[in-house]
Parts: C-alpha cells; sequence; structure tokens
C-alpha cells in the first residue's frame, strides 16, 4: 500500500432547496494511508467547499450516522480506509448517499422510511413487567448467543439501502427491520414473537419478498448478516405455525414433491403446485416458448407422465426427508 | 499441466431439464480441453434457497450427503449453477464449523450408510477454468476468437456474495468490481461490456411471488447492457439465463422497452470459442433466438 496519492475525488451534490437535478464536482487532494472517507469528507468541507454537507457524530463506527456509499459500496465512512477503497476501485472514488432518491442535501438522506419500517415490527422487548420486581429477569449464554449478532445492529440503513427488493417494492420491511424482528422475537423475554412473526409473513411486505442477492449481507458494516435472520424468520413460520399455505410458503415447500419423487424438482409441478392450477395460467405463454425451444416438453407437469429424471439411489433421499424433515405447512 | 484435471460434477436440477443445452456445453467445454468429468449421478436438489427457508436442516442433510459422493472420489465437486454453488458451500461451511450440526447430520446419514467428512472442496467450473486450468491455458484453445462480439458479463449473486464464504472458492473475488468474467471473455478475445448492472440481481428467486420485482430487476440489467452495445449477454448461472431469457416479453411490458438480448450461459460462450459442435452448444434451446451467434 502507497503511503500517499493524489487523487480526484468526486461527489455527489445536491440541495433539495436549491436544485433540479443532482451534479457531481470534483476535488483534487493528497490521500493518506491512514485516511479515513470521514477524513476526505471533512477536507472537502474544510478546504475546499463549505457547503458540502454530510452527517458524523461518533468517528468510532458505532453510531452509524456517516454511512455513505462509495461506488455503490455501502460504507461507514469513519470506518473505511480510503487507499482501500482507492485499490479496489482502480483510484476512481465517487461518494454519494445512501440512497440518491432520497438525498435532502449531499450526503444527507431522508431516512423516515427506514425507521417507519423498524419502528413497525416493535424492535423492544414486549413484556408485562412486574413494577417491583424481587429478582433480575435473567438470560443464559445460549439464549444471548441466540441473538446471533443481531443484536449489534446500529440501524446505519446500509443494508437498508442496499437492498434492490425495496428498490423496486417500497413496502418491503427491508433487511434491517427483519433482523430487529428476528432479534426481539428469539428475546425470551418477549411475548409479541407471534405478532412479529405474522407481519413478517405478509405478502409484499414480509420476507418472502426478499430475493435472496445477499447484498445486505455484503453492505453490514458490523457484519450482521442479515439474509442470516430471514432465512430463521422463514424457518421460525413453519415452526410456530404461522406460515399460511400461498403462493411463496407452497414454494418452499413444495421443493419436496420433486425431490420425493426424482431426486430433482420438479420444475413445472413446482409452478403449478405453487400457484394453483388458474395461477399456473399466467404462465402458458412462456410455457408455450420454452416448449417451442425444446426447454420444456409437452408432457411437463403431466401429473400420470414421469418426465423427470430420476437421481441414483433416490430411496436414500426418500429416507432422509422422513427421518430429518422438521417443518410441515 | 502435468496431470490432468478431474472433477465431480454437481449437474443441479436445470441442467437435466429445462436448460439441457448448459449440461451438453460444459460437457463439450470440458473434452475440448482435456478435463475430466464424472457426473455424481446420486446427487439430489441442493433445495435452491427454497427448500432451505421450508426446513434448513432438511436442506442440509440433503446437501451433506451430495457432497459425500464427491468425497468418495476423492474429488472437488464442481458446480455450474450459483445457487447450488451457495447452497453446498453453505452447508459446508456450516458443517465444518459446528460440529454438534455435523455430528446431527451425520447421524441422519449414517441411517443410509455415509458419512460426510468435510474432505472434497466446492467450485464452481467458471473459477476452475480460471483458477485452475487457467486463462492462458483457455487462450491458447481458442478456435474462433469471440471478436466481434460485445459480450455484457452478468455475475449473477451467489457466487460473489456473501464474499466471505466464496473467497477461496473465487479466488478472492471483489463483489462490488468482479473481473472473472470479463477476463475470461478477454481470453477468448471478445469484447467484454462494462455496465453498471453486472454484479446485480436478476430477480428469479421471487418470479412468483413477487412478479413485479423480479421483472423489473431483470429488466434493469437487460437493458443496461443493451444500453451499452452488448450483442449478448453471458452468465454463470442457468436460474439468471432462465429468467433473464424464457421472460424477455413479459419484461419488455413492465419496462415499456422491446427487450432483445441472447443470454448465453457460461459454458456455451467457451465452447463457441473452442469451435464445439452446434448440437454441443445448443444455441437452439434457447427462447430468445441466439442461432445466429454460432459462426463456426
Amino acid at each position: 500500500m502507497s503511503e500517499t496519492r493524489k487523487v480526484t475525488i468526486k461527489a455527489f451534490r445536491f440541495n433539495a432547496e436549491t436544485d433540479y437535478l443532482p451534479y457531481t464536482k470534483q476535488y483534487e487532494m493528497e490521500v493518506g494511508k491512514d485516511d479515513l472517507i470521514l477524513d476526505l469528507m471533512n477536507r472537502i468541507k474544510w478546504e475546499h467547499d463549505g457547503s458540502f454537507s454530510y452527517r458524523r457524530s461518533c468517528r468510532h463506527g458505532i453510531c452509524g450516522a456517516c454511512a455513505i456509499k462509495v461506488n455503490g459500496k455501502a460504507v461507514l465512512a469513519c470506518k473505511q480506509n480510503a487507499i482501500e477503497l482507492l485499490d479496489l476501485f482502480d483510484n476512481d472514488i465517487t461518494l454519494e448517499p445512501s440512497s440518491k432518491k432520497r438525498a435532502i442535501k449531499d450526503m444527507i438522506i431522508d431516512k423516515s422510511d427506514f425507521w417507519e419500517k423498524h419502528a413497525a415490527i416493535k424492535p423492544y422487548v414486549v413484556a408485562d413487567v412486574d413494577p417491583h420486581p424481587t429478582e433480575e429477569t435473567k438470560q443464559s449464554i445460549a439464549e444471548f448467543n441466540n441473538f446471533l449478532d443481531s443484536d449489534l445492529c446500529i440501524q446505519c440503513g446500509a443494508c437498508h439501502y442496499s437492498c434492490p427488493a425495496l428498490e423496486v417494492n417500497p413496502e418491503f420491511f427491508g433487511p434491517a427491520a427483519f433482523a430487529a424482528a428476528y432479534r426481539f422475537t428469539v428475546d425470551t423475554r418477549d411475548s409479541a414473537g407471534a405478532e412479529r412473526l405474522e407481519l413478517t409473513a405478509q405478502p409484499s411486505q414480509g420476507v418472502w419478498d426478499c430475493v435472496k442477492c445477499y447484498e445486505c449481507a455484503e453492505a453490514c458494516p458490523k457484519e450482521i448478516n442479515p439474509i442470516e435472520k430471514i432465512g430463521k424468520l422463514h424457518n421460525m413460520q413453519f415452526e410456530q405455525g404461522i406460515a399460511e399455505s400461498n403462493v411463496a410458503t407452497r414454494h418452499a415447500e413444495g421443493f419436496l414433491r420433486g425431490m420425493k419423487k426424482y431426486g430433482y424438482l420438479d420444475e413445472a409441478d413446482i409452478v403449478t403446485y405453487s400457484e394453483g392450477l388458474l395461477g399456473a395460467a399466467k404462465h402458458i405463454g412462456t410455457a408455450m416458448k420454452m416448449m417451442k425451444s425444446g426447454k420444456i416438453h409437452w408432457h411437463s407437469g403431466v401429473p400420470f407422465i414421469d418426465s423427470i429424471p430420476k437421481i441414483k439411489n433416490l430411496d436414500e433421499v426418500q429416507k432422509l426427508i422422513e427421518i430429518s424433515q422438521t417443518n410441515k405447512l | 499441466m502435468s496431470e490432468q484435471l478431474h472433477y465431480a460434477l454437481f449437474t443441479g436440477c436445470t441442467a437435466k431439464q429445462s436448460t439441457p443445452e448448459l449440461l451438453s456445453s460444459t460437457l463439450a467445454v470440458a473434452d475440448k480441453l482435456g478435463i475430466k468429468i464424472t457426473i455424481l449421478e446420486e446427487a439430489s436438489c441442493c433445495g435452491a434457497s427454497h427448500l432451505q427457508d421450508f426446513d434448513e436442516f432438511l436442506a442440509h442433510v440433503l446437501n451433506a450427503r451430495n457432497i459425500c459422493y464427491a468425497e468418495k472420489l476423492g474429488l472437488t465437486m464442481i458446480t455450474i449453477c450459483n445457487t447450488c454453488q451457495l447452497n453446498s458451500a453453505m452447508t459446508k461451511h456450516a458443517l465444518d464449523t459446528d460440529p454438534e450440526l455435523k455430528a446431527r447430520v451425520n447421524e441422519k446419514l449414517a441411517e443410509v450408510g455415509l458419512e460426510y467428512k468435510g474432505t472434497s472442496e466446492i467450485k464452481h467450473f467458471l473459477y476452475t477454468l480460471i483458477d485452475e486450468y487457467g486463462l492462458e491455458n483457455v487462450k491458447n484453445k481458442v478456435e474462433v476468437p469471440l471478436s466481434h462480439f460485445n459480450i455484457a458479463p452478468f455475475y449473477g449473486c451467489h457466487n460473489i456474495r456473501p464474499s466471505e464464504l466464496h473467497e477461496e472458492a473465487n479466488g478472492h473475488e471483489n463483489p462490488y468490481n468482479p473481473t472473472s468474467l470479463d477476463s475470461l471473455i478477454d481470453a477468448l478475445e471478445g469484447n467484454p461490456v462494462n455496465y453498471e448492472s453486472k454484479n446485480k440481481c436478476c430477480g428469479f428467486h421471487v418470479e412468483l411471488q413477487a412478479n413485479h420485482t423480479s421483472e423489473v430487476l431483470a429488466g434493469n440489467a437487460l437493458l443496461d447492457a443493451m444500453d451499452n452495445n452488448a450483442d449478448m449477454m453471458v452468465t454463470p448461472c442457468p436460474l439468471c439465463h432462465l429468467k433473464m431469457d424464457t421472460y424477455q416479453d413479459s419484461i419488455g411490458k413492465v419496462m415499456g422497452r422491446d427487450v432483445e438480448l441472447p443470454v448465453l450461459h457460461m459454458p456455451q460462450m467457451v465452447a463457441l470459442a473452442l469451435g464445439c459442435t452446434e448440437k454441443e452448444i445448443g444455441l437452439n434451446f434457447h427462447v430468445q433466438k441466439a442461432k445466429h451467434l454460432y459462426t463456426a
């Protein structure tokens, strides 16, 4: 790693009160090996343009205020070494707010959607507490470890504003809210678990609309791995009998049908089983095109014709499903 | 290379069903390059990240069983689907780092006479070509340079994220700035298209329950590639291929623009450059017409 480099830093600039469109401004500076992205932003403000705006507070990677994106990568400005990013992006650094469409002034965004969703999942322990307790409410190490680091979330919004599902579907709760839902649902002192699981089971806003891209896991500066908690919420919905039979849950559970019969997924059956016959009808156009190209065959999905190849030693898979299955729909 | 490379191939479900061209082109590429392939005929579905949502423990048991068969052969298990790669690697990581889980899984596997040991690596075919066969060696085998094609690499999520899980198997690919497919295109003398969406999500996994989200994500990537003058898109993931190839009509309606772009499997692109036969490459299996790309 070199000691210092003369670099041109690009920054997204926009003032919602005066600008019609955002623009990019460039700033030349020497970047040292220990400089953080926050140091670069301070230099822009203190040495180049006092109107440059951003949030900062603790400078210890714990308050989450300075979360921004650099070339699309979510970072905490006070934690991210600048040279590392220069190496990662071929000496090109563009500072951007976490969400360009929610920008108020430069790096400062309106996070109200994040806080509304966070609040909606009741991110606190719901419990009838004795106002005059005679002893502490204790948790074992194992019970604490079950939080799986979700307790470390600093609400910076890095995962939330990296989530492509949320970008398309504003109703979606998003990974940070799900991580919080998991954290309080597994808390042994909490009594609102079922309510939270029902919320996270709802179509459009709940976990079933997660696209499984792992952007949230990549973005989290505290290495909380929100998608791991999303997976746990999926499982918990089944374990606690909260999962209702719908397209998404049947799609998950329905994998077993093909695997029991062939070892492989039955690709045609899973669509019909998940959507029902009427729902599957909307795929007829695509199915015809796939048939024309040879991707599927006329007998695909016909119940009485075994058109799927079978794996060798299928009986092992059947046996393992029989003795290992822990959930049901 | 002094020793012949030999791998255990985990085909996944799609290569056995809706994307037969993926299997034929993979085998053709391996044959041309002198790589020995043993197909794991015993391997089942990986759960595709959906069975995992329903029953994580069962998914671990079934994936561990698949890996057992590669272990029996003493070979690295290679995958040709990003999602198969992720789910198999996740099970391997979980079992290798959690002795209690490994014991619980092995208790079930013992009922069918198997034991997961953790001795086989799991690697996507893309990365075996780059890291183990070597790009220079691939380049030396090119018979039909792809120099007249602008090729948009579409990486797919599950080979590059979460980066921590994949870093050993994918040569420390940077999820924000992946380069493997680009360098493979370079080696085949094609012109890699640089576009913002190359490491984004195609939306395949919510096709049924969140169709609009799925269509927009796929549409963003396809249009981005088209706007950057791509003649084709290439992906190492058959699920990305299925989403991007078969739904272009409906994606076009959602996006308000005509979408027309051939989407090739990574091995198909390599097979084109290595001069494999038209039948082996199987471009006729595409919904979006792609046969014209075969020029040998």
